[in-house]
């Protein structure tokens, strides 16, 4: 189960607490948190599923490489932050 | 309107509401206070405010209020279907064109139905809403139109749908403009469109493509609702009219210029009009730091330059091309500019009242 934390500037609009959800890739991770939180999907990713423009994503330190599919590798106790990047906004 | 309707005042940090009329004008309550809310309208059939919030990072968000603004919902928003593979469309830097939602610059009651909603977005999508705004769908005829994709960012990077006129006549009946990207118009309530641009000239591509429809880019389009077949259009060009229901444009030379982006029409007087020139394209600023309001009453054969309780000197404002709206009483208007002045009449222009000095960047004035 990857933990899952998210930038404090969400929470402001949507409740999106720290949680462990699990899954082999990022994008199945996010899936399932958004399972349980739906209205936070539309503020990480687009409607086509990329992460959105001016949010960053690492995974045990490591920024996202993939952030159109979120294809990235999740290990079974990674640590997954989704920030704001500091461009945009 | 009501005696009671808001004029909803959306800025780059917040949402203003504002109550009274003329000089008593106040801003009674702020709503998203630090957020940047793009437009807000009343739909005037059942009150229900939409407001247009643009998060940056988190994405383009609606709200709905059902109770004039003491409490919102957040609501679905348009969502872009996903691209064909093998479908070509590039935008005008030769890249992918994302179909993805990345901005609404117009919102209008679909008025041959109860709680539907056109949506104009950015980059280019017509969107319709049969319930409230609680799920939207593409208006596929029009983004599947072979020019569209030749569609290109004129206020904005992306193309985008800001103007929306829903005919009095027939509400199946509704005309789009694009900048930039022309005036459409459907008859079957979205199923067909037409470009309506004969007339219009564009002076920032080669010749020969001048007059092409998808190449106009008007700033802003209103139409008429007491004689619909007349329309008005601030073009990057100038000012155009129709007087014959879309048939054609004829332009109207205004001294000392034409240049501007919004554009009102009286709710009763098809031949009054209001613009809010700005220098040029090339100096996007007020001719000699003054602030004034062009008003014709005739069809735009001449104008009143009102500048009454407006400033005359160091003033540098310039007023978007949503940020001046007219009241269905036809005699209250409001302007706000992007160094957050903003201004009422209730005399039809003849003397202005400043409601706010200080706002953020003003980009919509909506009368409930």
């Amino acid at each position: 189960m990857a933990i899952v934390a998210f930038t404090p500037n969400l929470q402001r609009h949507v409740p999106s607490p720290t949680v462990t959800a699990p899954g082999a890739t990022v994008r199945e991770v996010l899936e399932r948190v958004f399972v349980d939180n739906p209205r936070l999907r539309g503020y990480v990713v687009d409607e086509q599923g990329a992460l959105r423009k001016h949010m960053a994503v690492f995974v045990d330190g490591q920024q996202l490489v993939d952030r159109a599919a979120q294809s990235d590798a999740v290990g079974p106790s990674s640590e997954i932050y989704v920030m704001q990047a500091l461009s945009g906004g | 309107m009501s005696t009671d309707a808001p004029l909803l005042v959306s800025t780059r940090k917040g949402l203003f509401e504002v109550r009274g009329r003329g000089a008593a004008a106040r801003i009674a309550r702020a709503h998203f206070v630090g957020d940047n809310v793009t437009l807000a309208i009343v739909d005037r059939r059942d009150g229900a405010w939409y407001v247009v919030l643009d998060h940056g990072h988190f994405g383009v968000k609606l709200h709905r209020s059902d109770d004039g603004g003491a409490t919102f919902t957040e609501i679905a928003v348009p969502a872009y279907p996903p691209k064909p593979d093998g479908f070509v469309d590039k935008d005008m830097w030769g890249k992918d064109r994302e179909w993805a939602l990345k901005g609404i610059w117009a919102l209008a009651p679909a008025l041959d139905a109860p709680g539907a909603l056109w949506a104009g977005t950015l980059p280019g999508g017509l969107f319709r809403s049969d319930d409230r705004g609680a799920t939207w769908t593409l208006c596929e005829a029009l983004w599947h139109h072979p020019t569209r994709v030749k569609w290109n960012g004129g206020g904005a990077d992306h193309a985008a749908i800001h103007s929306i006129c829903v005919d009095p006549r027939d509400p199946r009946c509704v005309v789009v403009a694009v900048s930039s990207g022309g005036v459409w118009r459907t008859r079957d309530a979205g199923a067909s469109w037409t470009p309506h641009t004969v007339g219009m000239k564009a002076g920032y591509v080669p010749p020969e493509q001048a007059e092409w429809p998808e190449n106009q880019d008007p700033h802003c389009v209103v139409q008429s609702p007491s004689d619909p077949t007349v329309f008005w259009c601030q073009h990057h060009m100038g000012i155009w009219r129709s007087t014959d229901d879309l048939a054609s444009w004829t332009q109207i030379v205004v001294e000392p210029t034409s240049f501007g982006f919004p554009v009102a029409v009286h709710p009763r007087e098809p031949a009054t009009a209001w613009f809010v020139p700005a220098h040029s394209d090339q100096k996007r600023t007020l001719i000699d730091g003054k602030v004034m309001v062009n008003r014709t009453r005739d069809g735009g054969q001449t104008f009143t330059a009102l500048r009454a309780g407006l400033p005359q000197e160091h003033a540098y404002d310039l007023v978007f091309r949503h940020a001046l709206d007219v009241a269905a009483d036809g005699d209250q208007l409001a302007f706000g500019s992007s160094t957050g002045n903003l201004w009422v009449t209730d005399d039809q222009g003849d003397r202005w009242h400043q409601v706010a000095g200080h706002l953020p960047p003003i980009y919509a004035v909506r009368y409930g």
